[in-house]
């Protein structure tokens, strides 16, 4: 019994479209990241003091 | 998946990663992501880097994702017609349904992701664009009313009104002027490239100016909205959104626009079949420009206001 993947020629077809939506999807991630730095740091999120009281 | 479904998938003309972008109609959103950007920096608020280009790229998907769904409804007329007919559907490269997915799931991701960098009435407005330019242009009133064009116009003016939502959280009269230099250009714009596509609207159904009121009649629409469009952008000058510069290059650009509609209404169909529509090409042409420039001076004047140098001081 063999593991080993074979490469179908539908892989190679569509390895330019497979790859786009991998780099899209990792762009996506990385802006979801940015913006969540950007928003925790400029105090958007900052809890009142009361919440703070209580933690 | 069996080896009997695999062939069944294979196609020669399978659509690759830019098939489904060209679905986004690349073109329309860079002129969404300028004008939207013009609102956000025109707004009197300062905003973060980052939530500023997440809600440029927001806006953007979802004016991409509403060029989807467009795609999608009307693949039919884009078989038609000359100038659509290489899209992705008609070309066979993209399945109807598939346009209407990621039509669907970008137009959710972009509302829903627009909401949480920005705030939930630039949100909603989002989603109401895509509404309005999906529901009210392309399904209702595209296929009924030679207005279309005009009304229709409203859907690809918004992006400076959200670009402003989304750095002030609330209106003003600023983003309604940008609104209404847009909404006032479409429809020359528009109907100078229906005069020299000729008989591609008449052949997909669509019920154009040029085809319910005949070629002449929309050669006099062309020049009486350009007036009014003209009178518009040079008085926006002395608002909030205008300034010398403003002025200076809204003073020229209109000057040339009148004189552009002016010469289509002057020719009949012999004079431009004989040049081959050079005037209204010229037109059509002048109508990108006209836009970006006004759009690129709003954008000088509001850059310089720190400075104390942008509007009328």
């Amino acid at each position: 019994m063999s593991f080993e993947r074979t490469t179908h020629e539908l892989h190679k077809r569509r390895f330019s479209r497979n790859m786009g939506v991998a780099l899209v999807l990792a762009a996506f991630i990385a802006i979801v990241f940015g913006l969540t730095i950007a928003k925790v740091t400029s105090g958007d999120f900052s809890m009142t003091p009361e919440a703070q009281g209580q933690s | 998946m069996s080896d009997a479904s695999i062939n069944a998938s294979l196609r020669e003309d399978e659509a690759e990663f830019g098939d489904y972008f060209a679905l986004l109609k690349p073109r329309v959103m860079s002129l969404v992501v300028f004008t939207a950007l013009v609102g956000l920096i025109a707004a009197p608020v300062s905003i973060h880097p980052m939530v500023g280009f997440c809600a440029i790229l927001f806006i953007a998907i979802g004016g991409g994702a509403s060029g989807a769904l467009n795609m999608w409804w009307d693949a039919d007329i884009d078989q038609v017609m000359k100038r659509t007919k290489s899209r992705p559907i008609p070309a066979g490269k993209v399945e109807p349904g598939e346009a209407l997915n990621l039509g669907l799931a970008l137009s959710g991701l972009s509302v829903v992701m627009l909401a949480l960098a920005t705030n939930i009435f630039a949100g909603a407005f989002l989603a109401f664009t895509i509404f309005f330019y999906v529901v009210v242009y392309t399904m209702w009133l595209k296929r009924l009313t030679p207005q279309n064009i005009v009304i229709g116009g409203a859907a690809g003016a918004f992006p400076p009104v959200i670009g402003w939502i989304a750095a002030t959280g609330s209106m003003a009269v600023e983003p309604w002027l940008m609104f209404a230099l847009t909404f006032l250009w479409t429809p020359p714009h528009f109907w100078a490239l229906a005069l020299f596509m000729r008989s591609d609207y008449d052949d997909a159904g669509v019920p154009m100016l040029t085809v319910t009121h005949g070629r002449k009649a929309t050669r006099a629409h062309i020049l009486v909205y350009t007036v009014i469009l003209a009178v518009f952008a040079v008085g926006a000058a002395f608002s909030g959104i205008g300034g010398p510069i403003y002025l200076a290059v809204a003073a020229v650009l209109n000057l040339l626009f009148i004189r552009g509609a002016y010469r289509i209404w002057r020719r009949d169909e012999a004079d431009s079949e004989a040049d081959n529509f050079a005037v209204e090409r010229g037109f059509f042409k002048l109508s990108l420009l006209y836009l970006f420039l006004h759009f690129g001076a709003v954008l000088v004047e509001a850059l310089l206001k720190p400075y104390g140098l942008g509007g009328w001081g």
